[in-house]
């Protein structure tokens, strides 16, 4: 019958199907573009949410307003110890869902009492949850021992304050790069794995 | 009126009050959100007027922490620098100077100028918003 002797055929067609839709489920997952309100194309501008951390009022101010300039979306909080109760890493296990959270960026001062942004950096490092979300430093001081230490615990940028419109363009630009080259790998695997059953079927004659 | 801004503000520039930040912080300004600059100077100046108080209490008790000190000063000038205040700025890191140094006089008598330049800010900006509406 047309079934049995297609079996293989129609194996690698299912398995066609199924890997497309695997990719496709792949791509649009939330955490990877924050796509959850946003219906447009990757090539339209995204809506990244960052997390902004400063103890000064003012420069709060003006993170926030430079954040929202650049359309981002942004929570702003005055403590390293809010922001880890905001990513729900303060081990109060009270915060229900972070994986709906969706930052995309962390903007962490330097110089705060109690924890500094260092050691929130360390700390956002060493979380399974974290780890892979971007964490910017910023400081007024140009102290290069300072800014090799955050590079070197994994920071992302290190950024002189006042931080300008044309910093916060460029990291945008390239954190949206990057999940651009992300959707390109897994657009190209696909291609890959599609054009392999494709030989395959060809070459059994379909 | 418009000219009368622009006077006022060119002034503040031509006497070092402020410095390009106050700039930035204009062209974050919109439609949407006309009065951002007021609103930073508000905040502004409500954080430094904590600011120098604390520093007055801890000058007046006569023992010199330069250590706390210094860190006030940090943030006056982090804050400072944030809204273009540049003499105040430099004020600040003029008092960061002495206090590194543990020089007690240094630290009054750049204090005093601080609270100066820093009232003189205050109206000069208040004259200026004043007569932007």
């Amino acid at each position: 019958t047309f079934l049995t002797n297609h079996k293989h055929i129609i194996s690698l067609l299912s398995s066609l199907v199924y890997i497309s839709l695997i990719d496709m489920a792949e791509v649009m997952r939330p955490e990877k573009l924050d796509m959850s309100n946003d219906t447009s194309s990757l090539g339209s501008p995204e809506l990244l949410h960052v997390l902004a951390v400063d103890d000064s009022i003012v420069d709060r101010k003006f993170i926030e307003r430079l954040l929202r300039v650049s359309s981002c979306k942004v929570t702003v909080v005055d403590s390293a110890t809010r922001a880890l109760q905001y990513l729900g890493l303060d081990g109060n296990h009270s915060f229900v869902g972070f994986e709906d959270l969706k930052i995309n960026l962390i903007m962490t001062d330097y110089s705060m009492p109690g924890m500094t942004g260092y050691e929130l950096l360390k700390k956002i490092k060493e979380s399974s949850a974290f780890r892979e979300i971007p964490v910017v430093i910023m400081s007024s001081e140009n102290i290069l021992p300072r800014i090799d230490r955050c590079l070197e615990e994994g920071a992302e940028d290190f950024l002189l304050k006042p931080v300008k419109l044309a910093d916060v363009k460029r990291l945008r630009d390239s954190l949206l790069k990057a999940d651009e080259i992300a959707f390109k790998n897994i657009m190209h695997k696909r291609e890959l794995q599609a054009n392999d059953i494709y030989s395959q079927l060809k070459r059994a004659k379909i | 009126m418009q000219r009368q801004v622009a006077l006022i503000k060119q002034s503040l520039f031509d006497q070092g009050y402020l410095d390009e930040q106050f700039i930035e912080l204009e062209e974050l300004q919109d439609d949407a959100n006309p009065n951002f600059v007021e609103e930073v100077a508000t905040l502004y100046f409500k954080d430094s007027a904590r600011l120098i108080s604390n520093i007055e209490q801890a000058l007046e008790r006569g023992s010199f922490d330069f250590n706390r000190l210094d860190n006030y000063m940090h943030q006056f000038k982090g804050s400072s620098t944030s809204i273009g205040a540049s003499k105040v700025k430099t004020e600040c890191t003029m008092f960061r100077e002495y206090c590194r140094v543990g020089n007690a006089e240094g630290c009054l008598r750049t204090f005093k100028q601080l609270k100066k330049e820093h009232a003189t800010l205050r109206k000069k900006l208040e004259q200026y918003f004043q007569a932007s509406k």
